[in-house]
């Protein structure tokens, strides 16, 4: 019988307190990261938020009372166009009659062109939120010194406005709908591209190819390593292949399109749909495993065929993960910039995509277009912006989750 | 052709073999499984058991690497042969696993599915009725048909999946270790039903439980590994009076009467 020594008594209490040492020192290691990571994000949040509300100091070309009796929002259709006749040139009035005539323009569209060309804003300084809210005195004080005349407002760069009027060269007047449209557009021909191909390429893998044999193998790592490639190496092979090789394809010439060139919408879709397309097959292929063998047994012992146990068992007990796995997938391509700049967005648009065969814009690119300008009020509208794609990534998630808890199966 | 008299049995082997690869888990099987009888295979965990009866409804097919050497045959065909369809065999030869496996779905669906993709055209609520009735579940959940198969207890489970597979009219059912996972008072319940198959169906159990296999059976497969191969082999098939009560080997004395390892 071998002797066994364990500490006694005192030791014993000694020791005991030491383990609780070393766990406690351990457990405040673990808190201190997280304490980190979210101390670093609520930063990266609030920057953000931060630019995108706060104080507006700017100016009139035009006093809006020197140029009419009544307040501009009260004036009807008839009144602003004869304020237009009256302060436009006429060269400059009938350009414009001409893009669309003025009477079919509505009181809202007619009382911004007043707005952008007669009064003619023009942003002198912005503020971000934080200091607008805590030293409101101090930014008056600044505005009056620096800035004689000029108007302090409290605005807030995020508003509906901002979600439906379209790009601007002032920032002022413009709006993320060009860009938010576009990121629908790619986003869904990414996800109507690689959806059906992933999971059928999974559905293969999973079911019918032989796992263990080599060429299995190959495949099953290369999609491994393809969902780790860099995106940019994506925007170069959509570049080659979708905008360049196909381009009578992507730029509709092959159905009469003649007016554009393959840098379209579908070539960026179809660009970002392989860039999604490894982690749509890698999650299906998760969703398939996750489908009980003795659920396959069941069908097969039953006599059916592998097409049927697929069909009727594997792929409807899969969906809820496929689905899940595609909307994170949604989520990953909506906000990529680096394919996209490289399949060539273009940089100043202002129609809404009309088909997969139009010049196209996307909310990161118009992100990054507009923090890369100088003045102050595009960074705000920069964050606004931002905050848009942050609202549409949390919807993305909460849907996926949503998805998950609705459809999940005990088995 | 195969001489009139193979017709006899409900299904044979012959130099039966098993491989996962190069390992030959099952060696030299020769049975002849009675009509219309029960017949237990019995034998230490690892022997080869589920592997045998899985051969018998080509279910080993789904692991790749496995093949047999030798033959099964039903009704004189080898069911390993060429032009043998292995989705036919398994409508022909059904199974139930050893832990209840019902398709998430309605207790309706669940015979019903199987019924449907094999081209049944009948009339789908009878033959729901009636494998049901079969099955001794129906009055415990006639009322219920369209609820999930999920909410019922493991013994009806097991029982809804011996109804699933009457309900495809197969001439053999083979069960793996079918009460494994179930109390005893539902083991029971599954044991009485089998006594009614017995009557339309040859029944072929794996079981570890010797009493099981003494109360329910008619015959007894002994199956043992082989010490130097590590590869399982029947060394006694014979009723199963015999196999309890005067076996001719000395291993299967052991093992039944409790003396085994
Ligand atoms: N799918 C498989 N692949 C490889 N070897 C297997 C597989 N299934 C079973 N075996 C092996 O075959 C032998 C017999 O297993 P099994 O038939 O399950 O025995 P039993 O049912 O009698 O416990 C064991 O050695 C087991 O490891
Ligand atoms: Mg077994």
């Amino acid at each position: 019988m071998p002797s066994f020594t364990y500490p006694e008594k005192n030791e014993l209490e000694r020791f005991v307190a030491a383990r609780y040492r070393t766990g406690w020192v351990w457990q405040v290691i673990f808190l201190s990261a997280l304490i980190i990571a979210i101390f670093s994000l609520s930063a990266l949040l609030l920057n953000i938020v931060d630019g995108a509300f706060g104080y507006v100091a700017y100016e009139f070309k035009k006093d809006p009372l020197t140029i009419s009796e009544k307040p501009l929002d009260q004036l009807n259709q008839q009144e602003l166009i004869a304020l237009l006749q009256a302060n436009l040139s006429r060269g400059a009035y009938n350009k414009l009659n001409n893009e669309k005539p003025m009477e079919s323009r509505s009181q809202g569209e007619l009382y911004n062109l007043v707005i952008e060309r007669i009064i003619q804003v023009k942003t002198l300084q912005t503020y971000p939120l934080f200091r607008s809210l805590f030293e409101k005195a101090a930014i008056e004080a600044e505005v009056s010194e620096r800035y004689p005349g000029a108007r302090l407002e409290f605005r807030s760069w995020l508003s509906p406005t901002f979600l439906t009027t379209p790009q601007s060269s002032k920032a002022e007047f413009a709006g993320v709908r060009t860009a938010v449209l576009g990121s629908l557009w790619l986003v869904g021909i990414a996800i109507a591209f690689a959806l059906p191909v992933g999971v059928g390429a999974a559905v293969y893998l999973q079911e019918y190819a032989n796992k263990k044999s080599f060429i299995s193998r190959v495949i099953q790592t290369n999609i491994n390593n393809l969902a780790g490639v860099p995106s940019i190496v994506y925007g170069m092979l959509g570049l080659a292949i979708f905008v360049r090789a196909w381009e009578p394809f992507t730029s509709g010439a092959m159905f009469g399109i003649t007016d554009t060139n393959g840098r379209t919408i579908l070539s960026a879709g179809l660009t970002m749909g392989i860039l999604v397309l490894p982690l749509v097959i890698i999650n299906a292929q998760e969703a398939i495993k996750a489908v009980p063998d003795s659920l396959r047994q069941a069908a097969y012992g039953v006599g059916a065929t592998r097409w049927q146990t697929v069909w009727h068992h594997v792929l409807p007990n899969a969906l809820p993960g496929i689905l899940t796995g595609s909307i994170l997938a949604m989520s990953r391509a909506i906000g990529e910039t680096a394919p996209l700049i490289v399949v060539g967005a273009s940089t100043f648009i202002t129609i809404d995509p009309q088909s997969p065969f139009t010049k196209f814009t996307a909310l990161p690119i118009q992100i990054y277009q507009w923090t890369s300008r100088a003045q102050s009020e595009f960074q705000a509208i920069a964050a606004a912006a931002i905050l848009v794609l942050l609202g549409l990534l949390l919807t993305l998630n909460a849907t996926a989750i949503l998805l998950r808890n609705r459809f999940q199966r005990r088995w | 052709m195969q001489p009139a008299n193979n017709t006899q049995y409900a299904i044979e082997t012959r130099n039966l073999s098993i491989f996962y690869g190069e390992f030959e888990a099952v060696t030299n099987v020769n049975l002849q499984i009675e009509k219309q009888k029960i017949t237990a295979i019995i034998g230490p965990s690892g022997c080869g058991k589920s592997t045998l009866l899985r051969a018998f409804n080509r279910m080993n097919d789904f692991v790749p690497t496995s093949h047999v050497r030798g033959e099964i045959l039903l009704q004189g065909t080898n069911l390993y042969g060429k032009e043998i369809d292995p989705v036919e065999v398994r409508r022909r030869i059904g199974m139930v696993f050893q832990k209840p496996n019902p398709f998430p779905k309605s207790i309706y669906e669940n015979i019903a599915w199987g019924a449907r993709i094999n081209g049944y055209k009948g009339n789908m609520d009878e033959l729901v009725e009636q494998s049901l009735r079969a099955a001794a579940l129906w009055d415990e959940v006639k009322d219920k048909l369209k609820q999930s198969a999920y909410a019922l207890s493991g013994g009806q489970q097991q029982r809804l999946c011996i109804a699933r597979t009457i309900a495809i009219q197969p001439e053999i059912i083979l069960m793996d270790e079918p009460a494994s996972a179930l109390d005893p008072i539902a083991t029971l319940k599954i044991e009485e039903l089998m006594q009614e198959l017995k009557r339309n169906y040859t029944i072929i159990i794996v079981t570890h439980n010797m009493q099981q296999a003494a109360r329910v059976s008619d015959y007894t497969a002994m199956m043992m590994l082989h010490g130097d191969t590590r590869s399982g082999t029947v060394i006694e098939y014979d009723r199963t009076d015999v196999i309890f009560t005067r076996p001719k080997d000395k291993r299967t004395e052991d093992y039944v009467t409790g003396r085994f390892g």
